[in-house]
């Protein structure tokens, strides 16, 4: 064969580059159906009805009294700045009590151990957040168990008031979202090597300076996803602050519901659900800016 | 010079499995000490009992003429090169390197001129600010050694740090290294399994074997004359013959070969005769030289490492034969015999 029929059977074997990018839209297409149609194209329609309110004459028209309205009202601003506040801070408390336990799944106890319990954390997730969240009610309440086992044995005489109270519902959201700090930390602190451990043990570090310098930092990505994770779904939630919560957990959530549900104004409830999403962006880009870590590296 | 680290009747035990045994050594003030043994011999245990990072089942570590009984690592005037290295990603060198020192409490000031002497000593000035991640494999074991070496510790321990490296970047390092115990006169204690390493860089080599210590030696009489069979099959090549028996001063091989030499054991089971001992075709006036005859198997051309394998005549014992690079040697061919001459004292019995 000559060198150049040679190279027209090469040229005729390999597919033609067109059926490649073919298959690549084909496999994009039910992703971009599910950005478009369900995120993108929802989210313009509210950012849209949030600018416009009904005249005199029953037409809609362009406006910012939606948002005038937030800001004019005293409780719609303390409900947004205390859900930020708490949000923030369960997402603290969320870190604070999980770290010490996913370095104990990856560090101190063996592999097989960890699966194990690894599982017990997973079993809330099968029921379901409403599920869990009366659970939380039939042992928080006035009768519920943990009052009843407190009078028994005599160290109070009549029951703590611990449901429908801040304590309830942060009790509430920390539980449903803890997992999801655990499970980035572990899979950062797995790849931790323990011979960085040692070196900085032997440089001369203490324990706390080990954990300080060391340990901390290296698990950062996962900490921050984590963090983001949890902060997302804090400030999203709404059964724990609605049911664990009561009439007085003022969550911002609620306020969008009422809006939407209650007073069926839409485009005030569409104002709101802005104002939410620019809040919990702003946040998170702003602990992005802070932690030094970058999206591409935490996402990963 | 004085002992700088002691260890007396030094034993570990994982359970049943004992790791290290009753290891007894000293090793001097400003030294290179090297520990060589084949993976799993304990020597990583043994390293890791020193840095404290495994308390030992028996015996003790005295550094400087203090027991270390119960030190932890953190206070042990001892700093370890790890296997991995174990550089700190999140950090630059600069950071790497001052991590010891901040921990002293030390100024700022004096950090920077302690870190900075440091990196020009292993030639990484301007490398400051990179992130160890960027670096290369020798440079990444310049900032390891860097990070250890400016603590100013009694003892550099290094666990084969240049294991990772490929082999020309290694024959560097090793050269690198010695230089730099000798310039800075820091004590070294060096874990290898390669046998290279240990021979260019050590003052004294301790072979290791089963947990057991085989042979504290010079390399030079490592090589020379090693006391057990292990060390002289473990250390440079070798030729192997299993004794059938003696007759006076005749050793009998397995495989009926007969050689003179006078034996200081009562029954040697075994005969070592290093590839490089033969001389091939000794001249005549040559004292103390046992010679015999060869037949050419084949030429294992390998350079300036090239052998020849033969078997001795009228036998089929196999044997080893060095074959040096030049003109004298160029016409050999397969099939042809020879004479080989051996001096006495290069046969080893045990």
């Amino acid at each position: 064969m000559s060198q150049n029929a040679k190279l027209q059977n090469t040229l005729q074997t390999t597919k033609p580059k067109n059926s490649f990018n073919v298959t690549l839209y084909l496999l994009i297409i039910p992703v971009l159906l599910w950005l478009v149609l369900l995120i993108v194209l929802p989210h313009l329609d509210l950012l849209v009805s949030s600018f416009k309110i009904e005249n005199d004459d029953g037409e809609m028209v362009f406006s910012l009294a939606n948002y005038i309205a937030f800001f004019k009202e005293e409780i719609y601003w303390l409900t947004f700045v205390k859900t930020a506040a708490y949000a923030i801070g369960v997402t603290a408390l969320a870190f604070i009590i999980t770290f010490p336990v996913a370095f104990y799944l990856t560090k101190v106890i063996s592999k097989k151990n960890a699966a194990f319990f690894i599982l017990l954390l997973l079993i809330p997730l099968w029921v379901g957040e409403l599920v869990t969240v009366y659970g939380w009610m039939v042992l928080l309440g006035d009768h519920g168990i943990i009052n009843h086992f407190l009078m028994a044995i005599g160290i109070v005489d009549e029951p703590i008031n611990m449901l429908y109270t801040d304590f309830s519902m942060i009790i509430g959201l920390l539980y449903m979202s803890m997992l999801f700090m655990v499970v980035p930390v572990m899979s950062t602190l797995e790849s931790l090597d323990d011979s960085l451990i040692e070196a900085a043990s032997d440089l001369g570090a203490s324990k706390w300076t080990i954990f300080r310098t060391i340990i901390i930092p290296y698990s950062m990505p996962g900490i921050v996803s984590g963090a983001i994770i949890v902060f997302m779904l804090v400030i999203g939630d709404y059964l724990a602050p609605n049911i664990l919560g009561g009439k007085s957990s003022l969550w911002f959530t609620e306020q969008i519901y009422n809006k939407f549900l209650t007073t069926f104004n839409w485009n005030e409830g569409a104002a709101f659900g802005f104002l939410l999403l620019m809040l919990s962006s702003g946040i998170i880009w702003l602990a992005l800016k802070f932690s030094g870590q970058k999206l591409d590296r935490v996402g990963s | 010079m004085s002992n700088i680290l002691e260890i007396k009747n030094l034993t570990k035990q994982f359970g049943d499995f004992t790791a290290v045994e009753d290891v007894n050594f000293s090793v001097k003030d400003g030294g290179f000490f090297s520990i060589l043994g084949s993976s799993g011999c304990g020597k990583s245990t043994l390293l890791r009992i020193i840095a404290g990072f495994e308390p030992e089942t028996e015996g003790e570590v005295i550094i400087r003429g203090e027991s270390m009984k119960g030190v932890p690592p953190e206070k042990r005037p001892v700093n370890i090169v790890f296997q991995h290295l174990a550089l700190f990603p999140m950090m630059n060198v600069r950071e790497n390197v001052a991590f010891g020192l901040k921990r002293l409490k030390l100024s700022n000031t004096e950090i920077d001129s302690r870190v900075n002497e440091m990196l020009s000593r292993v030639g990484l000035e301007g490398y400051e600010k990179k992130d160890v991640t960027a670096l290369s494999g020798g440079q990444k074991q310049r900032v390891a050694i860097a990070r250890s070496l400016v603590m100013k510790p009694s003892i550099l321990l290094l666990d084969e740090p240049l294991g990772a490296l490929d082999r020309k970047l290694r024959e560097h390092m090793k050269v690198e290294l010695k230089l730099l115990q000798r310039e800075i006169g820091t004590t070294f204690i060096y874990i290898t399994h390669d046998q290279s390493e240990a021979l260019v860089m050590s003052d004294e080599i301790a072979v290791m074997h089963e947990g057991r210590f085989e042979q504290i030696d010079t390399p030079r009489n490592l090589y020379k004359n090693p006391k057990t069979a292990f060390v002289a099959g473990f250390v440079g090549d070798s030729n192997r013959f299993e004794l059938s028996r003696t007759e006076g001063d005749t050793l009998i091989t397995n495989k009926g070969w007969s050689i003179n030499k006078k034996s200081s054991m009562a029954e040697p089971k075994v005969l070592y005769i290093r590839p490089e001992a033969l001389i091939i075709n000794p001249s005549e006036g040559l004292t103390d030289v046992e010679t015999f005859g060869i037949t050419i198997k084949t030429i294992l051309f390998d350079g300036s490492n090239t052998k020849l394998a033969t078997t001795v005549t009228g036998t089929t014992e196999e044997l080893l034969i060095s074959l040096p690079q030049n003109a004298e040697f160029d016409g050999l061919s397969e099939g042809q015999t020879l004479q080989v001459g051996v001096h006495i004292n290069d046969l080893k019995c045990y």
